[in-house]
């Protein structure tokens, strides 16, 4: 049961990527064009799907989270690191870089794998590589004395 | 670059869709709904038994299309320009910086920012910037 509800609410993830356009590389690339605005290529749309999804989550996160449990789980896991360190900022910055260069995020890659394209299968074969890879050296014995882990609830 | 159309009200729509996602999975799982740590533990080392539920949660979001083409009989537009060298290095890094940075655009951005964690706001200000200066180094500097 547990397992059908978890695809019946990635189904409804996928849903909002198609229906909000960021299924699309292209749309998410006009948002990140600024230098497109003077032209009027400029596509706000990315915008109005955070600002949609912000505001359901920022009221239905602070409802959910009145329960004394999750349905299925026995607990919550809701982040409670506070601290700035580099890794949340040079993480974002590399995965940026990524996302400018494709409009892919993993959210859409995933759903664009669905719309039967060869692109979207080699980028998502490459971001689990680049996954695989960051949880990898995080793990590495000689890192983990220099480098503060990775928040394991924030994602 | 192709010319996309501003679509304010089905991007709010949409998003809407992506929010009652994220709110629940929080109430059935009580976790995140970040795709780049979901997907990511799909592969081991397994630190938890919830992999079923998130294989399950992934089959979702590739099967939402194959949903889309059959209700519909057609899917809405998708441009992928990239080419095949570019796709390879844009994933790697993706895949590499969203893990190493613990969250994507929602893990941070959606669900980081409903939480009003500084953290969220720092990496997703950061890759809404590195994103932006790609895009204008790729587009206007060539």
């Amino acid at each position: 049961m547990a397992i059908l509800v978890q695809f019946a609410i990635g189904l409804i993830f996928g849903l909002g990527l198609i229906v909000s356009g960021m299924s699309n590389p292209a749309k998410v690339l006009n948002f990140l064009d600024v230098g497109g605005i003077p032209a009027g290529t400029w596509d706000a749309s990315l915008a109005f799907v955070m600002a949609g999804a912000i505001a359901v989550t920022f009221f239905g996160f602070k409802r959910v989270l009145r329960l004394a449990r999750p349905f299925f789980s026995a607990r919550f896991y809701v982040p409670t690191r506070t601290d700035i360190d580099p890794r949340v900022v040079a993480g974002p910055a590399i995965f940026g870089i990524g996302w400018g260069m494709a409009g892919f995020c993993p959210g859409p890659a995933l759903t664009a794998l669905g719309f039967g394209s060869t692109s979207a299968f080699i980028f998502v074969a490459a971001m689990c590589a680049g996954m695989v890879l960051a949880r990898f050296v995080s793990h590495l014995p000689s890192l983990t004395r220099f480098v503060t882990p990775a928040d394991p609830l924030e994602t | 670059m192709t010319v996309t159309p501003f679509t304010p009200i089905a991007s709010l729509l949409g998003g809407a869709l992506i929010g009652l996602s994220a709110v629940l999975l929080m109430w059935a799982t009580g976790r995140i709904a970040g795709v780049s740590g979901i997907a990511a533990r799909l592969f081991p080392p397994y630190e938890d038994g919830e992999l079923a539920g998130r294989l399950a949660f992934v089959v979702g979001l590739v099967a939402a299309p194959v949903l889309v083409r059959l209700a519909t009989g057609g899917l809405p537009e998708q441009t992928i320009a990239a080419g095949v060298p570019v796709l390879i290095v844009a994933g790697l890094l993706t895949g590499f910086g969203s893990v190493w940075g613990s969250g994507c655009t929602s893990g941070h951005g959606v669900c980081g920012l409903s939480r009003l964690s500084v953290r969220s706001l720092v990496a997703t200000v950061t890759f809404m910037a590195a994103g932006m200066a790609t895009v204008f180094v790729m587009r206007h500097w060539s």
